[in-house]
């Protein structure tokens, strides 16, 4: 067993008074490490969550951060040692950011809750932690939704914990602030050392930040592993039950489902040039075929998600005959080739040549537009 | 910026302070036996004159009666901001909610089968009836409250519950005799007459002790209201302190009813205002500085019901709703377009 191990999770079980949800979660973490939670809505991503911060009980297994077990600590010490942000949103009467921010300093201070000087100071640069210091002095409620967000995870540094639990902190944020609020939250696990375990639901995101990655998919099973081991395959699609549509592991990008019947079109793409087009016939739920690609190519990967079939080349290499047989078979059989544009060069010449074919056919196009005018 | 804040609680007590006084001389001052300023500070202070008529109204009727509208209209006020606190609603109240109706309903119960005045019932009795329909009405509201989450919805519920105990109470009115029903339909539109020493003694011991023991809870109070969940990852065990409050709330209300009857919309108009003199929602400056505007607010509110149609008297309820009906009017609507 390692021996720099944090945050310990063994056999735990989790659910909603004594109905059993999820069991069975073993993992450990060390400081300063991120564990995200993937997984549909209603796979029990909160449930685990809320048992870890004790909000509902544990139904079995043991949690413990740094060697105590935090099913049988004092409230007061745990929030010390856990700080928390919640996805629900909070309504705050006259409260500056600066005194939601100070009410991390709850489990310090006195009797009367009065902040010391060390408790401002921590305030102070909780602020600066999330680059809010120039909202201290404003109202809580006159701020935007990726400010609050920033203010409540600044909250919750300011508690000081050890381990940092977020349920979706990124819901409801833009795509500027889900960066600036993740990026806030890698410097502060690596920098001080704060454990953290979140929810989220941008699985691209959740990959980049992520130490460790736990999905929860619908059956409420759980698989463990780093982002490589589950953007592997298409554990992804089969996580949330994607069907039709795809998801792309390497690129984070979703794609609808591809149109079925009989393809009718070849679109000859390349350098991205295709991706606008395979996107039109997609919405207009026309069926085509591909071609000639390189697997590294930046279309590939798109035609593989919406394209009847791709006719691809692998990567380095020249043009095989099966390939270039396959080309001229399909060109024949299509009655309309759509020339994205691309500028072809030395190593992709067949598409050159499938084109100046196409033309010698009468089956050349430009643009979808003109073909749809032909039918 | 916290310099700042200390200055403006340090200016806003000190006027509230200076307005208590003011409006206790001029409340001594007035009536239908007028006694001059130089007199009241003679009889009061140094208390001489003591064969003059005017040192037994001030002592025996103005003074008791003044310092009883101070107590408990702290109380009611301080009572509504712990409800608005508990529902996270700006228009909970002991009236609005019923609560103060309960109270009157099983007090009236209670006094007409000891059959005799609401005066002449022991006054622990009194107390303790109040609390015990306050209770039985908190725990209705609470039933329907973890049903419904919406603030109008609550709202109506409260005024329900006000009206069917209303009615129960005027219902059982029907079966008292003569003296009783002008004892009890007076006492149940609220007033502060006919308050005597030993009475405020009582009033004022229970409501100090109440309010120190929430003074007490300011600290866990202001984690609750950043909402539960984030109150016990504080470390903050909820369900006692939801408990604790409700039952320090119910408590000052009780005592008000108690010894006044039900005084309408003192407890969400005053913490209202309050919140505005002070510009912080803070438990911590909040618990005294609502009680005072509360004992200010009604003892100037009292002054207007002995003085508006003098010689004969308003009363207190009709005087705080005409103030206070149309501030809540005021949240309902200024509170739409926040959401």
């Amino acid at each position: 067993m390692k021996d720099n191990i944090f945050l310990k999770i063994d056999g735990l079980a989790a659910g909603y008074g004594r109905k059993l949800l999820i069991e069975d979660i073993s993992l450990e973490l060390e400081k300063g490490q991120i564990l995200t939670l993937i997984g549909p809505n209603g796979s029990g991503k909160s449930t685990i969550l809320k048992t870890i911060t004790r909000q509902l009980k544990a139904i079995d297994g043991i949690v413990t951060i740094d060697g105590s077990d935090i099913f049988r600590m004092h409230s007061k010490e745990l929030a010390r040692q856990m700080s928390v942000v919640l996805t629900q949103r909070i309504e705050t009467e006259l409260m500056t950011c600066r005194d939601v921010v100070a009410m991390g300093r709850y489990p310090y201070t006195d009797y009367f809750g009065r902040l010391s000087d060390e408790d401002n100071r921590i305030v102070e640069s909780s602020l600066k932690r999330v680059h809010a210091l120039e909202l201290a002095d404003v109202s809580f409620n006159e701020i935007s939704d990726g400010q609050r967000q920033r203010i409540m995870l600044a909250r919750a540094i300011c508690q000081q914990p050890d381990v940092m639990i977020l349920d979706e902190p990124t819901s409801y944020l833009d795509i500027r602030h889900k960066v600036i609020l993740l990026d806030i939250l890698r410097n502060m696990s690596h920098e001080d050392g704060i454990t953290v375990i979140m929810s989220l639901h941008e699985i691209d995101l959740a990959g980049k930040i992520s130490d460790m990655l736990m999905c929860v998919d619908e059956n409420h099973t759980v698989r463990l592993g780093t982002a490589r081991e589950i953007f592997a395959n298409d554990t992804i699609q089969k996580l949330y039950g994607i069907e039709g549509g795809s998801y792309d592991a390497v690129t984070g990008g979703v794609e609808l489902a591809k149109p079925c019947g009989r393809p009718d079109i070849l679109v000859i793409g390349g350098n991205g040039s295709g991706i606008p087009v395979y996107r039109k016939l997609q919405r207009k739920g026309i069926p085509f075929y591909a071609g000639v690609l390189y697997e590294n190519d930046i279309d590939y990967r798109v035609a593989k998600a919406l394209a009847a079939d791709v006719i691809s080349q692998k990567a380095f290499m020249p043009v095989s005959k099966d390939t270039e047989e396959k080309a001229y078979e399909v060109l024949n059989r299509v009655s309309a080739v759509v020339d994205c544009g691309c500028e072809h060069g030395e190593y992709d010449r067949i598409n050159t040549e499938l084109l100046k074919e196409a033309v010698r056919l009468g089956k050349k196009y430009n643009d979808i537009g003109s073909i749809e005018r032909m039918w | 910026m916290e310099k700042k804040r200390i200055i403006r609680y340090g200016a806003a007590f000190i006027s509230l302070a200076v307005l208590f006084v003011i409006i206790l001389i001029a409340s001594i001052n007035t009536g239908s036996v007028h006694i001059s300023v130089m007199e009241i500070i003679n009889i009061l202070l140094k208390r001489t004159g003591e064969e003059a008529a005017a040192y037994s109204i001030i002592w025996k009727i103005r003074l008791p009666r003044l310092l009883m509208a101070a107590v408990l209209g702290g109380a009611l006020a301080l009572s509504g901001y712990l409800m608005q606190t508990f529902f996270r609603n700006p228009i909970a109240g002991p009236y609005v909610l019923g609560i103060s109706s309960g109270a009157k309903m099983v007090l009236a119960v209670v006094t007409i089968i000891w059959s005799g005045h609401i005066a002449s019932m022991p006054v622990s009795l009194n107390v303790l009836t109040s609390f015990a329909g306050s209770m039985l009405c908190m725990l209705f509201v609470l039933f329907f409250a973890g049903k419904v989450k919406s603030m109008a919805t609550l709202l109506v519920v409260g005024v329900m519950i006000g009206n069917i105990c209303s009615a129960v109470t005027d219902f059982m009115i029907n079966f008292a005799n003569e003296a009783q029903i002008v004892n009890l339909t007076h006492w149940s539109l609220g007033t502060f007459s006919g308050a005597s020493w030993p009475n405020l003694k009582v009033a004022s011991v229970l409501i100090l002790v109440t309010f120190i023991l929430t003074f007490l809870t300011a600290k866990p109070m202001s984690a609750y209201q950043l909402g539960e969940d984030y109150a016990k990852s504080m470390g903050i065990n909820i369900k006692i302190f939801r408990i604790i409050l409700i039952t320090l709330a119910s408590m000052l209300s009780a005592c008000v009813t108690a010894f006044a009857g039900p005084i309408a919309f003192v407890g969400i108009a005053v913490p209202h205002i309050t919140k505005l003199l002070f510009g912080t929602a803070k438990p911590i400056v909040m618990i005294p500085a609502v009680t005072m505007c509360g004992s200010i607010f009604c003892m100037a509110c009292d002054l207007i019901a002995r003085t508006a149609l003098a010689p004969s008297e308003l009363s207190i309820g009709t005087v705080t709703s005409v103030i206070g009906a149309p501030i809540v009017i005021w949240l309902m609507v200024g509170r739409k377009h926040e959401r």
